[in-house]
């Protein structure tokens, strides 16, 4: 079995190198069935590495423990879906699924161009392959999935069965790193189109056209990924945060700044012929920080929580950041003169130029965590001592970042293209700023003043819900005035007719809903004590009393729970149940909190031990206001991107009208 | 003065004020990794600096007082003290024989006054086999 499935694998490699040379020679000697069997080479990839997985699969699902990627991943007690999950539970695994997810992703590429952009194709493969030609390098030759434990001469032994941690034993996590990957490996498509639109000297944007919704859906899975990380740290680890700033996170986090970036600058592209050389900078920045990612993730170059193999892979994803990054640099600069700019900068009050400061302070905090957490690579370089920042300096500049970015959610989308009249301003902002201003002073007065960043975070949330309804009210009443039909279905209505417009705006309204559950967290309140049965604490406007200590055992774990009585004012809340195991396999103690979840505020519970004379419970008890807008805010954003790939019923032809007439420059018109 | 002027004269602002910003986060957050002989030979040297240590818990060591625990790091036949008085639970992966982290600062007494603690999350018990020496160069 091992031994078809890494056959399976060194035969992928060869179509995949074979799809790189047939299609590039194809394409430069005009031999188009050399390009017809480099994309035939593509599919058979695909199906070579689906027998690949398929038999890891089956071989994790049977537990076949000769193999050492079963042994050190699963053990034979642990259930079907979780056996299942290993499969990128470990760095052979995840790096297996790597290369399936871009073989798929490729296979489905070729097939949906196979009769469009000939000219362009050739070079999209080739990049496409060019890149699962790495990831099987490694998973061919050094990192083999199939490895059979071998003790001693050719004797096979049965290993044991090293399970999977307990605390990854969690419904997110069994998703996070799959939609985590799909989002990284999702940007080797625009990326591989953006290089074939300059290898060909492509003159328009067919490759943003094109990969459209193919960098929206992405967008959506790495989203999707780092939320459910956030969810998983929040209800599992038992401190209740969700963000720390970890290398790790950090890595997920960079290329998601990119692409956000991306998404908005397009637009500039696509109505305005601007900003082209930087939308080839942000698209290959955002991919290099996906490979970056998985570099940082499993090279063990900055220490992190996240304890994954530490392996000599790292040398391998330096020569292939090395060799990508210098060949788009090459490529970008020779092709400068085929990225021109349509149009200028006319104002610095102007849709334009609000969409160029978004990008820059994206940019500018994309920096900040990059240079954050390669600080003690880079102080190690530089004075020879290891320095590591923390929290506090991501911090301190994300949070201002954060507000700015706020703040232009709302101006952006109101303000008018070329430049603004005071008058159009005042008529298009005095609304949502009194609107923000009349929630600040409130706060204020109710004593909020001494948070002055929440202060004007909620501020700058009620501004963009007052400039985002005040777009849809406008739309909608002027379809209901022309229809007659009711004010809900005008509003469907509207959103119908420009699906990308009003979907980007339930997007933003998301966000406002994160910004509102992160700036909660500035009046977090904690408490721990030791408490015998029968005693009770205060915590906030809580009374919280420890009515009884239980204990018990089963196969897989010896538990002892606490119930606690949790009541407000004297009116009773009923009881809470936080928990504490020791898993019998990996002797692995976890804490299972007990969260009440409620809109305006978090009830948090952690038995975190036993005091020493064994009578005593240790708890720590937390609040967390406001915290669950941040998973409702997902949702909303969720479905605000699905909004936007939803075809819009009014075609909308991006003619670049504003630009003519002004620069007197006819700008290409294109369908 | 024209448009690309003020746009320039903006944007040097805003990343001023950011840079501003990273300078002070930077001086107020950087911490020194160091390992435990390090630590001994410092002196005067480790008087308000914020620490990184790492090391492997002594087993039995771990003596939980309330909100306080005390336990002993050892590193190389090298041994230091740590108290940890954080408002955050300690880790679950933090128990006898685990590789820990501690942040914080020495005090006058040689006693090790920790305000954060990470132990390695063992997401895997595969053997690494660079741990050695990276172990080593980070002082874990």
């Amino acid at each position: 079995m091992e031994n078809i499935g890494a056959l399976a694998i060194l035969l992928a490699f060869c179509f995949a190198i074979y799809a790189v040379i047939g299609s590039v020679v194809g394409k430069l000697r005009k031999k188009p069935f050399l390009v017809v069997s480099a994309e035939r080479s593509v599919y058979s990839t695909w199906i070579l590495l689906t027998i690949a997985s398929g038999i890891l699969i089956y071989s994790l699902l049977t537990g076949d423990f000769r193999m050492g990627y079963v042994a050190a991943h699963t053990d034979a007690s642990m259930s079907k879906i979780y056996k299942f999950t290993a499969w990128w539970g470990g760095q052979e695994g995840s790096l297996l699924l790597w290369a399936w997810l871009l073989a798929t992703y490729s296979a489905i590429v070729v097939f949906m161009n196979r009769r469009k952009f000939r000219d362009m194709m050739p070079w999209v493969t080739s990049v496409l392959m060019a890149t699962e030609t790495f990831f099987l390098i490694l998973i061919a030759f050094v990192f083999s999935p199939f490895q059979i434990l071998i003790a001693g001469r050719g004797n096979i032994v049965e290993g044991m069965g090293k399970g999977l941690n307990p605390l990854l034993q969690y419904w997110t996590m069994v998703i996070h790193p799959p939609m985590l990957y799909l989002g990284y490996v999702g940007f080797t498509v625009p990326f591989a189109f953006a290089m074939g639109s300059l290898i060909t000297k492509q003159p328009g944007d067919s490759w943003i056209h094109t990969t459209r919704r193919w960098t929206i859906v992405t967008w959506l899975f790495q989203s999707t990924g780092i939320l459910l990380g956030q969810g998983w740290a929040y209800a599992v680890l038992g401190w209740g945060g969700y963000w720390a700033w970890d290398p790790v996170e950090n890595a997920s986090l960079l290329p998601w700044i990119t692409a956000t970036a991306f998404l908005h600058s397009v637009m500039m592209q696509e109505k305005k012929g601007m900003m082209k050389v930087w939308n080839m900078v942000l698209i290959s920045a955002t991919f290099f920080l996906c490979i970056f990612g998985t570099f940082l993730t499993r090279s063990g170059v900055v220490s992190s929580v996240h304890a994954f193999a530490q392996s000599p892979i790292g040398t391998y994803f330096v020569v292939f950041l090395a060799i990508g990054i210098a060949a788009t640099i090459y490529l970008i600069l020779d092709r400068l003169s085929y990225l021109k700019s349509e149009a200028n900068l006319e104002s610095v009050v102007s849709r334009e130029s609000s969409f160029m400061f978004n990008n820059l302070i994206l940019l500018a905090s994309c920096f900040a965590v990059l240079w954050g957490t390669l600080f003690p690579v880079i102080s190690e370089a530089v004075t020879g001592e290891k320095i590591s920042v923390d929290a506090p300096f991501f911090n301190r500049i994300n949070v201002p970042i954060g507000l700015g970015l706020l703040f232009l959610t709302g101006v952006g989308p109101l303000i008018a293209w070329r430049r603004s009249s005071v008058e159009s301003l005042r008529r298009a902002f005095f609304w949502p700023s009194i609107a923000a201003l009349v929630v600040m002073v409130g706060l204020a007065i109710a004593g909020v003043y001494e948070h002055p960043f929440a202060l004007v975070s909620f501020g700058l949330c009620m501004f963009v819900t007052a400039t985002i309804f005040s777009e849809f009210w406008k739309g909608a009443s002027v379809i209901k005035a022309k229809s007659g039909i009711g004010l809900i279905p005008a509003t469907i209505e509207l959103t119908h007719r420009n699906t990308r417009r009003y979907g980007g705006y339930v997007v933003h309204m998301g966000i406002v809903f994160m910004f509102i559950g992160y700036t909660g967290a500035a009046f977090n309140q904690n408490v721990t004590k030791e408490v015998a049965p029968g005693g009770s604490f205060q915590l906030g406007h809580y009374t919280l009393r420890i009515a009884d200590m239980l204990k018990g055992e089963n196969d897989n774990y010896v538990w002892q729970k606490l119930v606690v009585e949790a009541s407000e004012g004297g009116k009773s809340l009923g009881t809470m149940e936080p928990e504490r195991r020791l898993y019998k396999s990996s002797q692995q103690p976890t804490s299972e909190v007990s969260i009440r979840r409620r809109l305006n505020e978090d009830l948090y519970l952690n038995f975190a031990g036993i005091s020493n004379d064994n009578q005593r419970a240790v708890i720590q008890a937390y609040t967390f206001p406001l915290v669950t807008w941040i998973w409702i805010g997902f949702w909303v954003l969720a479905m605000g991107t699905l909004v936007c790939l939803i075809p819009s019923k009014v075609r909308l032809s991006y003619a670049r009208t504003q630009v003519i007439g002004v620069t007197q420059k006819h700008a290409p018109v294109e369908k | 003065m024209n448009t690309y002027a003020k746009f320039g004269a903006l944007v040097a602002v805003i990343l001023g004020v950011l840079v501003w910003l990273a300078m002070g986060g930077i001086s107020d957050s950087k911490t020194y990794y160091k390992t435990i002989a390090e630590l001994g030979q410092m002196g005067d040297q480790a008087k308000g600096k914020r620490l990184r240590v790492g090391g492997d818990v002594q087993p039995g060591s771990i003596v939980r007082n309330g909100a306080e625990v005390t336990f002993v790091m050892h590193q190389e036949s090298k041994t230091l003290k740590v108290v940890y008085s954080g408002i955050d639970p300690l880790p679950d992966t933090f128990k006898d024989g685990a590789q820990a982290l501690a942040d914080g600062k020495l005090g006058p007494d040689g006693v090790f006054q920790a305000n954060k603690i990470q132990a390695k999350c063992a997401s895997k018990y595969e053997a690494k086999p660079q741990l050695k020496k990276d172990a080593n160069r980070a002082g874990i």
